[in-house]
């Protein structure tokens, strides 16, 4: 009987891990759903991006206020999950505070997770306030309605839960040492939770290790659903930033891809030798799609960036179009993204793992042309995201599939493309002109 | 004075067997676009009294194709970049130097993936090289103290890292640099980009061109500058909606120096 708890820790801790590795399976399924693309130049720089971006946060400081709030949620959750080791090691033994033999640098260890856990708590509060008091503009566009805004709230709530368990947890703890109750031993240094612990005052001991218990296994069990809440999430970030950073794109911004597939076709064209009538060889590859109109057009990098968006906003706050109030907005391209990839992900669940086609697609179901026509390619968005997610590339991919695919670029555009074409110049004018500056005065 | 512009062209110096060091991109508004021809003819008068060596392409440059690129037109830009390309390696060119950030942004880092390498520079870099080297002096006289907000590009700035060349040069002209809210990292764009230039803007509740005239009025300036054809056009609209265009100039760093210079 007495080992009950271990096994039922270990079945729920085994649960919880196997069901967040099945989502992870999933996740992995669905961006290899994207092009191959070669992202293996170049690893110093890389790994420097992920280690200034993702772990040292350099982006997020940009904005002072939340930068510095965001990294103590940051440091808070990476350095209490060191607790959690504990808690899991607890949990499987049947042992109480197995850390506890370090000492004086265990007092240190506890003693710093409550005051993060505290700091923690301050942030979050002033995230929701922001959030929904304050009513910060970049959270109310309006792809920002139903789930997304839920999601933002549902993610602070989990997080002060969990804060708060854990110092209730520790209170009690200190209280029972204090009354030198078995099992507790003296461990541990309680700079927040002591004050919590005098409402305890007066509570007998076995209603102290009630609330000890209760508050340790919700605080535990609740990690294991965070962690699971995730996969359907936009706190994904936490994870696949760092990957996320690592593949971020290396080029100036300014310099767009040259598509390969053009490349062949414009050199068989130039190519004086080339016959024009020559029949296709018989293993001459179908002719590749330009550009993009579903997910699987897009490159796995850019899935990876559409899983990756917290849907922060910074990047549509600084988007000229829709400061402007155009309806694009580069959070939305990656929320489309990420939607009509699950969507596909769920349909290859209920056809065996084969895609049947829905009728659907990126373009016009999800991103409208109005929205790819408004991006000015300024590259304001590219700038603005802390986690290096380039939206630009996914309208720039998707606007060659619209003209190159269907012709269907605004009847200005045509004209200035024409004029190109036949004068060399994007305005009617004759290219036997062009020096004519030289003399006009 | 125009007609003193010294300005040859590749052909007239590879017919006399000479090389100039660098080949002035002109591009298409630079060539064509009434207000950006004065850039052009600014920017010539600085490399003639410079002595710099150098030519155009005249009527053998086309379009870089990027506009057609940012619509979407992949094929119509590899199509003019290889052309490019081929009369540019037939002339052996090594260095490039253009008044236009779009040019600068294509010739820089998109044509080298089709075989055009070249050293190349926006017309601030270039200015500023000359500054360092002695070639050029600036005085700052005609500007001195004046209040002058600088544009950033988005294709020169963000796309590129440059922010420092065009803000030394007003520094150097002696003029009082004042930043706009949003400037270099941050800076807004012009509206014109990604082939906007050629089209309406889409349905939205202001131009960009103005939300973006309005930040730089904020900074009370004498003279807005900018380094692009295209932001010009824009933020000299953007003066004119705002009905300050008796007040207020909007000029390209190479026609400050020009001016400075008595040129
Ligand atoms: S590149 Fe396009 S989407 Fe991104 S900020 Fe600029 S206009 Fe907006
Ligand atoms: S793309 Fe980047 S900046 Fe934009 S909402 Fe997502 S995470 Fe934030």
């Amino acid at each position: 009987m007495e080992y009950i708890p271990n096994v039922l820790f270990t079945l729920i801790l085994a649960l919880g891990i196997g069901f967040f590795v099945r989502n992870i399976k999933k996740l992995s399924r669905n961006i290899r759903l994207g092009k191959d693309v070669d992202v293996s130049d170049n690893k110093p720089t890389r790994w420097k991006n992920m280690a200034r971006i993702a772990l040292g946060q350099s982006k997020m400081v940009v904005r002072p206020i939340p930068g510095i709030l965001h990294i103590i949620v940051y440091v808070g959750f990476i350095i209490i999950n060191i607790e959690v080791l504990e808690i899991i090691i607890d949990g499987v033994l049947g042992t109480h505070r197995i850390f506890a033999p370090l000492g004086k640098f265990y007092d240190i260890l506890i003693g710093s997770f409550e005051i993060l856990a505290l700091l923690v708590i301050i942030a979050i509060i002033v995230f929701w306030l922001r959030r929904n008091i304050i009513k910060l503009k970049r959270f109310f566009k309006s792809e920002m309605s139903g789930w997304p805004k839920m999601d933002g709230n549902i993610i602070l709530y989990f997080e002060l839960v969990l804060m708060t368990l854990f110092l209730t947890m520790n209170g009690a703890d200190y209280q029972l040492q204090q009354m030198g109750a078995v099992h507790y031993v003296e461990a541990g240094y309680f700079p927040v939770s002591q004050f919590i612990a005098e409402f305890f005052d007066g509570f007998s001991v076995s209603t102290l290790i009630v609330i000890e218990r209760v508050c340790w296994w919700l605080h535990i069990v609740g990690i294991l659903c965070f962690l699971n809440y995730l996969y359907y999430s936009k706190h994904l970030h936490i994870l696949l930033a760092f990957p996320n950073t690592y593949y971020g794109k290396l080029t100036p911004k300014g310099q767009f891809k040259n598509n390969d597939a053009v490349t062949k076709e414009v050199k068989v064209m130039m190519d004086p030798s080339a016959d024009p009538f020559a029949a296709p060889a018989e293993d001459a590859p179908m002719p590749e799609k330009f550009g993009a109109s579903d997910v699987m057009d897009l490159s796995w990098v850019q899935l990876l960036n559409a899983y990756t968006c917290t849907e922060c906003g910074r990047c549509t706050s600084e988007c000229p179009a829709n400061q402007t109030g155009k309806k694009l907005s580069p959070r939305k391209i990656m929320m489309d993204t990420r939607d009509r990839l699950e969507e596909v992900g769920k349909n290859m669940d209920s056809n065996k793992g084969v895609f049947v086609d829905d009728g659907k697609q990126l373009l016009d179901n999800y991103i409208t042309k109005e929205e790819l026509w408004a991006c000015t390619s300024c590259n304001a968005c590219v700038e603005a995201c802390p986690v290096s997610i380039d939206p630009l590339s996914i309208i720039m991919d998707i606007r060659q599939y619209l003209v190159m695919e269907q012709s269907a670029a605004p009847s200005d555009l045509n004209n200035m493309m024409g004029n190109i074409e036949n004068n060399g110049a994007p305005w009617p004018f004759n290219q036997m002109d062009r020096l004519n500056w030289k003399t006009e005065s | 004075m125009s007609n003193e512009l010294k300005v040859p062209t590749m052909a007239e110096l590879f017919a006399a067997g000479q090389q100039p060091e660098v080949l002035f991109w002109v591009g298409c508004a630079g060539s064509f676009d009434d207000r950006a021809k004065k850039i052009t003819k600014a920017f010539v008068k600085i490399l003639n009294k410079t002595n710099v060596s150098f030519a155009v392409l005249g009527t053998e440059e086309s379009c870089t194709g990027d506009p057609a690129k940012r619509s979407g037109n992949e094929f119509l830009f590899q199509m003019q970049a290889v052309t490019n390309i081929e009369v540019m390696n037939a002339y052996g060119i090594k260095k490039v130097v253009t008044t236009c950030p779009h040019c600068f942004n294509t010739l820089k880092n998109e044509y080298p993936g089709l075989g055009g390498n070249y050293k190349v520079l926006h017309h601030t870099q270039f200015l500023k090289a000359l500054l360092e080297e002695g070639k050029l002096t600036l005085e700052g006289g005609t500007y001195k103290g004046k209040r002058i907000t600088f544009h950033d590009p988005c294709y020169l700035g963000r796309a590129n890292n440059v922010y420092e060349a065009p803000r030394e040069l007003i520094r150097k002209l002696d003029a009082e640099l004042v930043e706009m809210r949003s400037c270099k990292q941050r800076g807004l764009c012009c509206g014109a980009g990604g082939a906007q230039m050629f089209k309406e803007p889409e349905k939205g509740d202001k131009d960009i061109n103005v939300e973006r005239t309005e930040q730089a009025l904020e900074t009370k300036p004498e003279i807005i500058a900018a380094g692009c054809p295209f932001c010009n056009t824009m933020m000299t609209d953007g003066v004119k909606h705002k009905e300050k265009e008796a007040s207020i100039k909007v000029m390209d760093i190479a026609e400050l120096i020009a001016t400075a210079e008595n040129l």
